[in-house]
């Protein structure tokens, strides 16, 4: 069942078109990307999701409710997790989810034990008294997930989670998003890692321009679109070049480096290293960021 | 722009009057001293220093001492401030900086009932402010009772007006630094031309007509006739335009909030 379903979903700022007619549904225990390059109109959609954006046009449903005619139903079921801290600075830690968990109507006492829980879930208890001012970005995005949380939620939105995070705390966020989704949570996340993607998502849609581009599950999308694996060669030279060209293969030449795209095995791989050079040439499995730099392009965005 | 519908507000305002709140009280201390102290000082300043100069002067049929006449102007200027600058400076920081605002949009809240929750609690301020302001006052000697209890509801409708019209500003302002305008042209004027430190009757008769429409000059007139007893029909003209003024800015200032925000 969908639990989310935008249909035709616009925006423009302007002469600007931030989100250009864009429809997918999210089911109910899934986890769903949105993945584009910066501008795409990722934050933008979202932001349509709980009226705090006006759309142009479009339909919005969420648990089978008209976003026009439920909004504030709506709103009491999903949570999300903003591109930018909104954590409340004059508030600690601990104040923040209790605190947030008012505007739901949750009552004090239970508002404390899901807190605490919370606390505990992102290993956030060291902190509970600290102020938000003395935060590190990692634990408060942390706390940023936790508050999202606070009402227990049907629904997940997440505006890149993950941006900005060292390894470490990515690691964590996604180990805990994970655990979230096995015990059944709904989750629509942005990102432009791909990496992110590939391990949480289970479809997603890369979207440029306010468009998507492509919809489905990022293995199969990865194996159809890209191929298997993936030559790398630093430095080609002529050689090289003519080398390729004789045979049979998908070649992106971007100057200093090669990238040939293979459907299956890797006997070409070891003809090239062989027969031409090994020096530079590498290969690795086909990935999610091949498929977005096809599709979305290489030049710099914004 | 689109005009509130009071269907839209519940009492899921008061949720944002309770965040404001719960943070004012943890620093309480702090918060207590300005409106103890300053008239305080003034009564000092302008009492002691210039009131030997000012002599009594002739308020409503009444002979009253300088500092008696200033005093229920300085709680009506306090009112004035305590609710412009929670919603300029406040909220503007708020809205702005610490996207407090985006954040309660991710709740059953809509923009209607936080914009509304701001002000009630801006006016909040200016009645905290105006209690303590009038218990130093009385305890000096210079208001009339009962009368000056109605202080009390005249700081919550005052602090309305005056919350209102400063998130007219803050739904108005590019930038922070922007306040200094409505500040400069609007509220220090007012400070100064509105009756609270010299009769009306002093200016020229068209500076007078130009008081009449300044906000302040009600608070003031009111203010004064509960707190000194000098009663007199003017105060029903003062409080006619101070609900009404209310009662239009309040619906104005939250859709040119909307307007702003939502995009
Ligand atoms: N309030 C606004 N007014 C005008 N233009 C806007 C506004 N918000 C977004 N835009 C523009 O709309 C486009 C989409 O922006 P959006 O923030 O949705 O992108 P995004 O995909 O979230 O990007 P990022 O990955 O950088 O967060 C951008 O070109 C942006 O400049
Ligand atoms: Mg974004």
């Amino acid at each position: 069942m969908a639990i989310l379903k935008v249909e035709s979903l616009r925006k423009k700022y302007g002469s600007l078109t931030a989100v250009d007619g864009i429809s997918f549904r999210v089911q109910t225990g899934e986890c769903f990307g949105l993945l584009g390059p910066n501008g795409a109109g990722k934050t933008t959609a979202i932001r349509m999701l709980y009226g705090y954006t006006l759309r142009d046009a479009g339909q919005l449903e969420m648990f089978g409710l008209d976003i026009d005619k439920s909004l504030r139903e709506i709103k009491r079921r999903i949570g999300i997790c903003q591109q930018e801290d909104s954590l409340d600075p004059d508030l600690t830690v601990r104040d923040n989810l209790v605190g947030y968990a008012r505007y739901f109507a949750i009552p004090r006492q239970e508002a404390e034990r899901r807190a605490d829980e919370l606390l505990g879930f992102f290993a956030l208890q060291s902190r509970a008294k600290d102020k938000i001012m003395v935060l590190s970005g990692g634990l408060k995005r942390r706390l940023m997930l936790a508050r999202a949380l606070v009402n227990q939620p049907e629904l997940l939105i997440l505006d890149e989670p993950t941006t900005g995070l060292d390894p470490q705390s990515r690691q964590l966020l996604w180990q805990k998003l994970a655990e979230l989704k096995k015990q059944g949570l709904t989750i629509l996340l942005t990102t432009h890692y791909m990496e992110e993607a590939e391990r949480l998502c289970d479809r997603l849609v890369i979207v440029d321009h306010g468009r998507i581009l492509i919809e489905g599950k990022p293995a199969a999308l990865v194996q159809e679109r890209v191929g298997h694996t993936v030559i790398e060669v630093a430095d080609p030279d002529q050689t090289l070049r003519d080398f390729l060209a004789r045979e049979s293969c998908r070649v992106e030449d971007l100057g200093s480096r090669l990238l040939v795209y293979l459907d299956e095995g890797d006997e070409l791989f070891l003809k090239l290293t062989r027969e031409v050079r090994a020096e530079g040439c590498m290969l690795r499995p086909a990935g999610l960021e091949d498929l977005f730099l096809k599709l979305t392009g290489r030049e710099l965005r914004e | 722009m689109k005009w509130p519908n009071p269907s839209q507000i519940s009492a899921r305002s008061l949720r944002v009057w309770q965040r404001n709140f719960s943070i004012y009280r943890q620093n309480w201390k702090i918060s207590f001293l300005p409106p103890l102290l300053e008239p305080l000082l003034y009564i000092l300043a302008f009492g002691v220093g210039l009131a030997v100069m000012v002599g009594e002067l002739e308020y409503g049929g009444e002979k009253l001492s300088y500092t008696t006449f200033i005093a229920p102007a300085l709680v009506s200027v306090a009112i004035m401030h305590n609710a412009f600058f929670e919603t300029t400076y406040n909220s503007f920081v708020r809205m702005y900086y610490q996207k407090t605002f985006d954040a309660l949009l991710a709740t059953p809240l809509n923009l209607e009932e936080v914009i509304l929750g701001e002000m009630l609690w801006a006016a909040t301020k200016s009645v905290i402010a105006a209690t303590l302001m009038t218990c130093v006052i009385s305890l000096c000697g210079f208001f009339s009772f009962p009368g000056a209890l109605l202080l009390i509801p005249l700081a919550l409708l005052g602090g309305l007006f005056f919350a209102a019209l400063g998130m007219i500003c803050t739904a108005l302002a590019r930038g922070i630094e922007m306040f200094n305008l409505p500040i400069f042209l609007g509220i220090t004027p007012m400070f100064l031309f509105s009756g609270t430190f010299f009769p009306l009757q002093n200016l020229p008769g068209w500076a007078q007509t130009l008081a009449q429409f300044l906000p302040l000059t009600h608070l003031v007139t009111l203010a004064r006739g509960c707190s000194l007893h000098v009663w007199s029909g003017e105060l029903w003209f003062s409080l006619l335009y101070l609900l009404v003024a209310t009662l239009l800015l309040m619906p104005l200032a939250i859709a040119l909030m909307v307007r702003r925000i939502v995009v």
